[in-house]
C-alpha cells in the first residue's frame, strides 16, 4: 500500500506521529507490516519489501525480477539495489530489457511514475478464521470486533455510514446469519460492536464457528459530528434513536413502536402502530369517551354482567372494506367498580376497552 | 455545605417529620395529590410503585396530566410490557403529543427488566410506565439505582400484594375505586411519613365528556347486574 503523505505530514503532526498511529490501527486490525518512507513511490515499496533498509542495501530478491532476469544479475555477482545503480545504463538495457531500467529510473525518482489514486469501494465483506472454534457468543464477539475495526476504516475513508450490517457465523455445517439494523447511520467499531452484542446474546449456537464473515453494503454519508450547536434536544434524539436500536436488537425490529391516530371511526382502526415520532395531531378528530386500554381482541360477555352508565353510541362503518361493523357502544360499570367500554352487535354483548 | 445540600435534593436520605426535602417533581395536575407529594408531583429519579387490585379504575388517568405535560413539553416516554393496547384516540383526546410516546414489547421478566434499565440509563426518556408481572427486591434495587442517575419519572404498575413485600420505590401508593372517584392511599413516600387518610382524587370521568350523572341508565335489568365479570386484575 502506498500513502502519499507529504502533504498530510502537518496535519499528523510529522512523520514520527504519523508512524505511531499506522502502527496503532494496523495493530488494532492485528495485521503486521513493514513501514518505509522515501521520496518517491518506487523507492519506498522497495524499501518497504526490503525490510526497510536503504534503497541502495535492498536485496534484488525484493524487486520480483522475472527469474531470468534476477538470475543473470545473481550469476555476475549482483546482490543488491546498489549493485544495479552502478551498472553502465546502456549494458543494463541490453541485457535485461529497457523495464528493469524504466523502473529503477521510477526508484531514482529521475522519472516521474503516475499513478491511480484508490477509492476504497463501496461496500466491506472480510472473513476471519478463528484460531480456535468458538461456541460461545462473547468469543465472536471479539473475533467480530477486529472486523468491524476494518470496517470503521473503510468508512472514515469514505466519509459514510452503515445502516445495516450482517455476520455470517460458518459452522462445520451450516452457517448462520446474524442481521443487526441501527436506527441512523454510524460507523464507529464500539457503537457496532454494542448492537452486535445485544444479537448475539439471543442466538443460541447448535455447533461451534469456525469463520465469521462480516458485510456491509448501501453505505450512506456521514459527517463528523460538530457537537454544541443544537445543544441538548440534538443529543437526546440521537441517544433515543441509540436506545430504540439497542432495545431492537435484543428484543426484535417490532418490539419498539409509536402511536398514531388514525381517521376510521371503527375503534380497532383507529389507531396505528407506527415509528416513533410518526404521528401528525392535525390528522387527530376528537372522539366520543375513548378507554386509555383497549383490548386485544373484543371479549364476549353476558348481558345480565352489565351496569350500563352512558350510551348507545352507534358505529355503523367500514361496509366497504367487508370487515364491517354496526355496533352500540356503551360505558359499563363492573360489579369491581371498574369502568368498561362494551358493545352490542347482532344481540351479542363484548368487552372491548377499559377506562384505566 | 453544598455537599450536605446536595444529598439532600437527590433524596437518598430520608428526613423525618412532615418537612418535605425539595426531591424533583413533576406536578400530577391534581392540586390534592401534589399537596401530599414531596416534591409537589410525581417524584423524579426515583421510584414511583402503583399497587391496584383493578385495571379500569383510574389508573392511567391518574398520570394523564403529568404524561401530558411532558409530551407537550417535548420529552420522552415509554411504556414497557403494558397489559392492554395503549388506545391511541384517547390518549390524544387527554393531551398527549403520540409524537413522544413509544410503546415497548418485551415478553419475559428478564427483558422487560433490562429494558427498563437500558430506556433510563440511555437519558432521552423522561418517564417510565412499567408492568412487571413479578420482580424480586434486588431486580427493584436495581433499577431504581438506574433511577437515581436518570430524571425520569418511573411509574412500576404492581400487584396489590407487592405492598406486602418492602420496596426501594420512593414513592408507593395503592388505589381503590371509590363511588366514582378513586382512592388512593400513600403507603410511603421519601422526605415524609405516610398519610394517614385516603385521598380522593378528582379525575376525569368519561361520563363527564357526556354530561351525564354516573347514575345508572334507567331501562336496565339492574337485578342482574351486578355480578362480578372476572376483569384480569394486575397480573
Amino acid at each position: 500500500m502506498l500513502l502519499e503523505v507529504e502533504g498530510s505530514l502537518r496535519l499528523f503532526g510529522g512523520l514520527e506521529r504519523l508512524f505511531e498511529r499506522l502502527r496503532e490501527g494496523l495493530g488494532a486490525m492485528e495485521l503486521t507490516a513493514q513501514l518505509a518512507v522515501a521520496p518517491v513511490a518506487r523507492a519506498a515499496l522497495w524499501r518497504a519489501r526490503g525490510h526497510g533498509a536503504r534503497l541502495e542495501e535492498v536485496p534484488l530478491a525484493a524487486l520480483s525480477l522475472e527469474p531470468e532476469v534476477f538470475e543473470f544479475l545473481k550469476s555476475i555477482g549482483l546482490s543488491k539495489v546498489g549493485g544495479l545503480i552502478a551498472l553502465p545504463r546502456d549494458g543494463l538495457a541490453r541485457r535485461c530489457g529497457q523495464a528493469l531500467l524504466d523502473d529503477l529510473d521510477r526508484a531514482l525518482g529521475t522519472v516521474p511514475e503516475a499513478r491511480e489514486y484508490f477509492t476504497p469501494p463501496p461496500r466491506f465483506a472480510a472473513k476471519l478464521e478463528l484460531p480456535a472454534e468458538v461456541s460461545r457468543a462473547e468469543g465472536l464477539l471479539f473475533a467480530a470486533r477486529r472486523l468491524l475495526v476494518q470496517l470503521e476504516g473503510l468508512l472514515a475513508a469514505r466519509h459514510a455510514g452503515v445502516r445495516a450490517f450482517t455476520l455470517t457465523l460458518l459452522q462445520s455445517k451450516a452457517s448462520t446469519v446474524v442481521e443487526v439494523r441501527l436506527a441512523s447511520p454510524a460507523r464507529e467499531a464500539q457503537r457496532l460492536g454494542q448492537l452486535l452484542r445485544e444479537k448475539l446474546a439471543t442466538l443460541s449456537l447448535s455447533c461451534p464457528v469456525e469463520a465469521i464473515r462480516l458485510e456491509a453494503g448501501d453505505f450512506s454519508p456521514l459527517h463528523a459530528r460538530t457537537a454544541g450547536m443544537f445543544g441538548d434536544a440534538l443529543a437526546e434524539d440521537e441517544s433515543w434513536g441509540r436506545l430504540a436500536e439497542r432495545l431492537q436488537a435484543r428484543l426484535g425490529p417490532d418490539a419498539v413502536y409509536g402511536l398514531a391516530t388514525h381517521p376510521d371511526h371503527r375503534p380497532e382502526y383507529s389507531w396505528r402502530r407506527v415509528e416513533p415520532g410518526e404521528w401528525d395531531p392535525r390528522e387527530f378528530r376528537h372522539p366520543g369517551p375513548r378507554p386509555l386500554w383497549l383490548l386485544q381482541a373484543p371479549r364476549p360477555m353476558r348481558e345480565d354482567d352489565l351496569q350500563l352508565l352512558a350510551g348507545p353510541e352507534r358505529i355503523e362503518c367500514g361496509w366497504w372494506d367487508g370487515d364491517e361493523a354496526r355496533r352500540d357502544y356503551f360505558i359499563v360499570r363492573f360489579a369491581d367498580s371498574s369502568l368498561g367500554w362494551v358493545y352490542r352487535e347482532a344481540g351479542a354483548w363484548f368487552l372491548h376497552g377499559l377506562f384505566a | 455545605m453544598a455537599a450536605l445540600e446536595d444529598i439532600l435534593q437527590r433524596h437518598r436520605v430520608w428526613r423525618g417529620g412532615a418537612s418535605f426535602s425539595r426531591a424533583a417533581a413533576v406536578p400530577s395536575g391534581f392540586a390534592v395529590l401534589d399537596g401530599e407529594l414531596p416534591g409537589g408531583g410525581w417524584p423524579t429519579g426515583g421510584l414511583t410503585e402503583i399497587l391496584g387490585l383493578q385495571q379500569g379504575i383510574g389508573e392511567l388517568r391518574l398520570l394523564l396530566p403529568a404524561l401530558a405535560a411532558l409530551t407537550t413539553a417535548g420529552r420522552r416516554v415509554v411504556w414497557l410490557a403494558p397489559p392492554h393496547l395503549p388506545y391511541a384516540p384517547a390518549l390524544a383526546a387527554g393531551g398527549v403529543d403520540l409524537a413522544r410516546l413509544a410503546v415497548v414489547r418485551a415478553p419475559g421478566r428478564r427483558d422487560s427488566l433490562w429494558a427498563a434499565e437500558q430506556a433510563l440509563r440511555s437519558g432521552a426518556c423522561h418517564a417510565l410506565l412499567a408492568w412487571f408481572r413479578n420482580a424480586r427486591y434486588a431486580e427493584l434495587r436495581r433499577l431504581a439505582l438506574a433511577a437515581e442517575g436518570s430524571c425520569a419519572l418511573v411509574a412500576l404498575f404492581r400487584p396489590r400484594e407487592a405492598a406486602r413485600e418492602s420496596s426501594p420505590a420512593c414513592l408507593r401508593i395503592a388505589l381503590e375505586p371509590a363511588q366514582g372517584e378513586l382512592a388512593l392511599r400513600i403507603l410511603k413516600r421519601r422526605g415524609a411519613s405516610p398519610a394517614a387518610a385516603a385521598l380522593r382524587v378528582p379525575l376525569k370521568n368519561p361520563l363527564h365528556a357526556l354530561g351525564r350523572s354516573a347514575s345508572p341508565l334507567p331501562a336496565l335489568r339492574d337485578a342482574r347486574a351486578r355480578r362480578s365479570l372476572g376483569l384480569p386484575v394486575h397480573a
